[in-house]
């Protein structure tokens, strides 16, 4: 039976600068942050995570909704921007268009205009759609305390279903992507219920270097995370044909049957985009 | 007594009365009262399928005291009434289906609400004889149609074709969630909320409370964002509840349903299985139909018996047969009662036949437009009933209009040797009103009312649920009364102030009521004689118009034998689908969508396109992605992200146009409306789409992972 979570029993801290942030992150390592709150509210309505402790980070928004260039050709992408930030920059069109493409299939503009591409991140959700074209862009997560930050790779991130090395003192301040080396015939595939709406059965990223020296293809909604799939991409670089390659492809992946779709399909599917992007990247 | 065109108002696209106010979020809903002192209510709800209770415990650390508990003890007559009284408002001892009421809670806390819910914990001695497959349990009801001998007409066949064809269950997904609001002044009951029947929640109430006079129940309906059946019988259990928690109380109380309670435990469309037997010619003259129409009843009668009916009513398709044989079976399982969903049952007798008429074409190697076309009713045509059709359908005119504005011939040439597209095509019928006797026994009646100000009120039960009626009826009333169509005001549907006109669905708004309110409005015209309303008014005080449903002369049924005119008039459409199949995925997108209807007069295009237009996209949604996933009965999808239903990027651009063969005895000629867009959906697209895969399919929805069999 359906009930929802009571909401008199929830706290929410609002930090007003980002070192009060991290210092009440600091006091309360079990406190949930909140950005866009777009998943924490659909939550709610399922009963969970009653009883605790929530940091809304929405007074950050002056320091944390950035999209900005940075010297070397890449890009950092603060907490706080939202998806439509991303995908209206004119930098991001220009260099990372497959962030655009999967920016503008994440639910629809309202969730757009509300929810953050860090929180997707954050969120773990293995079937989130910016997360396996962050990791093709060999995105770099930046985790700040009070003690200091550091730099996690995006395809080190995850440990397990909705799991990540993140220490409870510490708040994801920006994702940072390097110039991308890419070659213009980027790949991106969300095989969603619907149109718009529509939480992936499928999604794939991937892109090449030129000659196809190197290959770069991030599945998800087929493993508990979002996966970077890098011996696939080793065979494939090493010359591969589709055949041989969803061999290697099926060892990474581990689809499951859930309410949106079934282990079956996934697999089938996922050997018939692995087929579409080796022939998508071999037409260039 | 008829006004003869040109009309000043009929066919004229007045705005929606009420779209102003919805467009910008004036309108007040159901959850939109505030209502002082007022309690939150809960359903406390079976996790069971079937069983019998064994304990209530009420868990640690919840003030209990200062809830109010309410159980079926508690109800005078625990009873839900509709056509049988067979289910209770609240279970006393032995579940039926999972989410089935058991127990209510009140509170001023809604946030407490939910940890109590929480804390209550009902054991159970489950019964694991429970069904949940059409056929598994007992018989509900079953109907016999027989016209011709079938088996010694099959003989005469040189070709027969038999297919089993299902349908799935479908969810309403209106735009609020059930809700009412209530509160007791003395042995009164007053009751707001989201329903499309007042009278048949007045009926309910006035039962379950055992009260002795209409006027001791008042229920009004705040505004409904859409309901499509789904608020048909479903809300009177919302109701009963509402009222018994604030009779108990002794305070007001709010009932708002969440969505994922909404959809794990209201009604759905009932899931069919129709086994047809189809023999003609080897030139395709249509013979012999056999049609064995199953439905999934759930587990009390609720309208399944009238489903049933519309269902096999519906079963033979716009087609002539020298013997026809339907028979109807509705099952009780354990699942939650399925429902009324806009069409009733034809769509899913009408999915079976016109999917089956496509693969007989093929397999016959005709073209699908020229084997129909072949073998449509004319004028004079005797339906399996024994109704020899009075109108003409004029369906090749439809279908010529249908294939011009698609320019059919030349898209299917050039879509034919594509793999992954398709077009496909579904003609169709829908009876306007109750079947049978229905209309005779509801016994409808409608009031027109003078005011000093000059205007006049139209006061019915009809409501405004998204598809006109508070527009159309003055659009009627003003034609007659010769008034401007703003001085006709629609009073708010509350049953302490309308007549019973009747419930507003069967697709007998426009047509069955709207007629009653054009002769209410010669009623009034007769009584002011010319007189200008304001000086009548002054003079005689409030006046009304009045009418009450007759059956059009020589409408014959007969109840016990099946026999008879099922409906006085029928609506006829034709719908084509364009659909493209992705390799890589198998997802079905409906790229075009084409359909011309004949609804008799159209009393205001715009709205009856829009009408036309919502019912196709939802027919679509049940044809490829509303898929309701059952688990023990009961539907586990329940939020609006997983239960997936057209977005506006999902629905096609879809043409419809009209033709106006008026009938004679609805209001000012027009014919049921509500429904037949539902009808033609699911075959067009299924068609299509099997024309795509290049095998034919037999089940909708048509879903990605079971077309994809590498």
């Amino acid at each position: 039976m359906n009930t929802r979570t009571n909401i008199n029993t929830l706290k929410c801290l609002v930090p007003f600068t980002i070192a009060e942030a991290l210092e009440m992150k600091a006091a309360h390592p079990d406190a949930f942050p909140i950005a866009g709150g777009t998943d924490v509210m659909v939550w709610m309505n399922d009963g969970k995570m009653p009883g605790r402790t929530y940091i809304s980070l929405h007074r950050l928004a002056g320091e944390w909704r950035h999209v900005t260039g940075t010297s070397d050709g890449g890009i950092s992408i603060g907490a706080l921007a939202n998806y439509t930030d991303v995908r209206m920059n004119p930098l991001v069109i220009e260099r990372w268009p497959l962030l655009v493409e999967s920016a503008r299939v994440t639910g629809a503009l309202q969730i757009q205009n509300r929810g953050t591409l860090v929180g997707n991140v954050a969120n773990g959700s293995p079937a989130a759609d910016t997360v396996p074209v962050l990791m093709v862009y060999d995105a770099v997560l930046v985790l700040a305390n009070t003690k200091g930050e550091r730099r996690v790779p995006l395809s080190d991130f995850y440990t397990g279903y909705r799991q990540t090395i993140m220490d409870g003192s510490e708040l994801i301040t920006a994702i940072e992507l390097p110039h991308a080396a890419l070659q213009p015939n980027q790949y991106f595939r969300k095989v969603g219920t619907r149109e718009a709406q529509a939480i992936s059965k499928v999604v794939c990223a991937g892109g090449s270097t030129p000659g196809g020296k190197q290959f770069r293809l991030a599945w998800g909604s087929v493993a508990p995370t979002t996966i970077r799939s890098f011996k696939t991409e080793e065979t494939l670089a090493n010359g591969a044909d589709a055949e041989e390659a969803w061999e290697v492809l099926k060892t990474e992946i581990s689809p499951i049957s859930d309410i949106r779709s079934t282990a079956e399909y996934r697999l089938r599917v996922c050997r018939r985009i692995l087929e579409e992007f080796i022939g998508h990247q071999s037409v260039s | 007594m008829s006004i003869a065109p040109p009309y000043r108002y009929i066919g004229q696209s007045i705005l929606r009365r009420e779209g102003r106010e919805k467009v910008t979020g004036a309108s007040r809903y159901v959850d939109d009262n505030v209502i002082p002192d007022c309690l939150h209510g809960k359903t406390i709800r079976s996790t069971i399928a079937k069983g019998r209770i064994v304990d209530i415990s009420f868990g640690e650390g919840i003030p209990w005291d200062e809830f109010i508990i309410a159980t079926a003890k508690d109800l005078p007559r625990n009873v839900v009434v509709l056509i049988e009284q067979d289910q209770p408002a609240l279970v006393e001892e032995f579940v039926q289906h999972k989410h089935e009421p058991i127990l209510l809670l009140a509170h001023k806390d809604a946030g407490l609400l939910e940890d109590a819910a929480r804390a209550i914990t009902i054991t159970y001695e489950e019964d694991k004889s429970a069904a949940f497959e059409i056929g598994e349990g007992s018989l509900q009801k079953e109907y016999l149609i027989e016209e011709g001998d079938i088996e010694k007409t099959f003989a005469e066949c040189d070709v027969v074709f038999e297919e089993v064809y299902r349908t799935g269950a479908q969810e309403h997904v209106y735009i609020e969630p059930n809700g009412f609001v209530g509160w007791w002044d003395g042995d009164n009951i007053h009751l707001r909320g989201s329903h499309q029947c007042p009278y048949y929640v007045h009926k309910a109430v006035k039962t379950a409370f055992g009260l002795k006079d209409d006027r001791q129940v008042d229920i009004l309906q705040e505004t409904t964002g859409g309901a499509f059946g789904g608020k048909e019988d479903f809300p009177s259990t919302v109701a009963i509840h509402t009222a018994l928690l604030a009779r108990k109380a002794g305070r007001p109380v709010r009932m708002i349903y969440d969505r994922a309670e909404d959809m794990a435990c209201s009604t759905k469309r009932h899931p069919s299985e129709t086994r047809l037997r189809i023999g003609c010619t080897k030139d395709g003259k249509l013979k012999a139909l056999d049609c064995d129409f199953r439905i999934d009843g759930g587990a009390y009668i609720t309208l399944s018996p009238v489903v049933l009916s519309r269902g096999i009513l519906h079963g033979s398709g716009p087609y002539k047969w020298e013997a026809a044989r339907l028979v109807g079976k509705s099952y009780a399982t354990n699942s939650p009662p399925y429902g009324a969903f806009r069409g009733f049952g034809a769509p899913q007798s009408l999915f079976a036949i016109e999917s089956a008429m496509s693969a007989l074409a093929e397999k016959l190697g005709m073209c699908p437009v020229e084997f129909r076309r072949k073998n449509f009713l004319k004028k004079g045509d005797v339906l399996p009933t024994g109704q020899a059709l009075e109108g003409d359908p004029m369906l090749d005119a439809i279908v010529d209009k249908g294939l011009q504005m698609a320019d059919y011939w030349n898209r299917a040439k050039k879509i034919a040797p594509i793999p992954n597209r398709g077009i496909g095509l579904s003609v169709f019928l829908h009876g306007t009103g109750f079947t049978g006797s229905g209309e005779v026994y509801l016994a409808s009646r409608v009031a027109l009312a003078t005011r000093g100000d000059g205007k006049v009120e139209v006061r019915v039960s009809s409501t405004e649920m998204g598809q006109g009626t508070e527009t159309i009826f003055p659009q009627i009333a003003a034609e007659v009364l010769g008034l401007e169509v703003d001085d006709v005001l629609f009073v708010k549907p509350q049953t302490s102030k309308v007549p019973n006109s009747g419930p507003t669905v069967a697709s007998r708004t426009c047509s069955v009521v709207g007629r009653l309110v054009e002769r209410a409005a010669h009623d009034l015209k007769g009584k002011l004689n010319g007189t200008p309303i304001a000086d009548y008014h002054a003079t005689h005080g409030e006046t009304l118009g009045e009418a009450k449903y007759q059956a059009p002369p020589g409408l014959y049924w007969d109840d016990e034998k099946y026999r008879g005119s099922a409906y006085g008039a029928y609506s006829w459409g034709i719908n084509i689908a364009e659909v493209t199949i992705d390799p890589v995925t198998m997802h079905p997108t409906v790229e075009n969508f084409w359909g011309v209807y004949d609804i008799g007069t159209v009393i205001n295009p715009t709205l009856a396109k829009g009408q036309v237009e919502g019912g196709i996209a939802q027919g679509i949604g049940w044809a490829t992605c509303e898929n309701v996933v059952l688990e023990e009965g009961a539907m586990i999808n329940t939020h609006m992200t997983n239960y997936i239903i057209p977005t506006t990027m999902d629905a096609p651009p879809i043409m419809v146009d009209f033709i106006e063969n008026p009938y004679e005895y609805g209001g000012f000629g027009s014919k049921g409306v509500g429904e037949i867009p539902m009808d033609g959906p699911g075959p067009a697209v299924l068609n299509a789409v099997s024309m795509a895969l290049r095998r034919p399919l037999n089940k909708i929805p048509i879903i990605a992972e079971e077309l994809l069999d590498d």
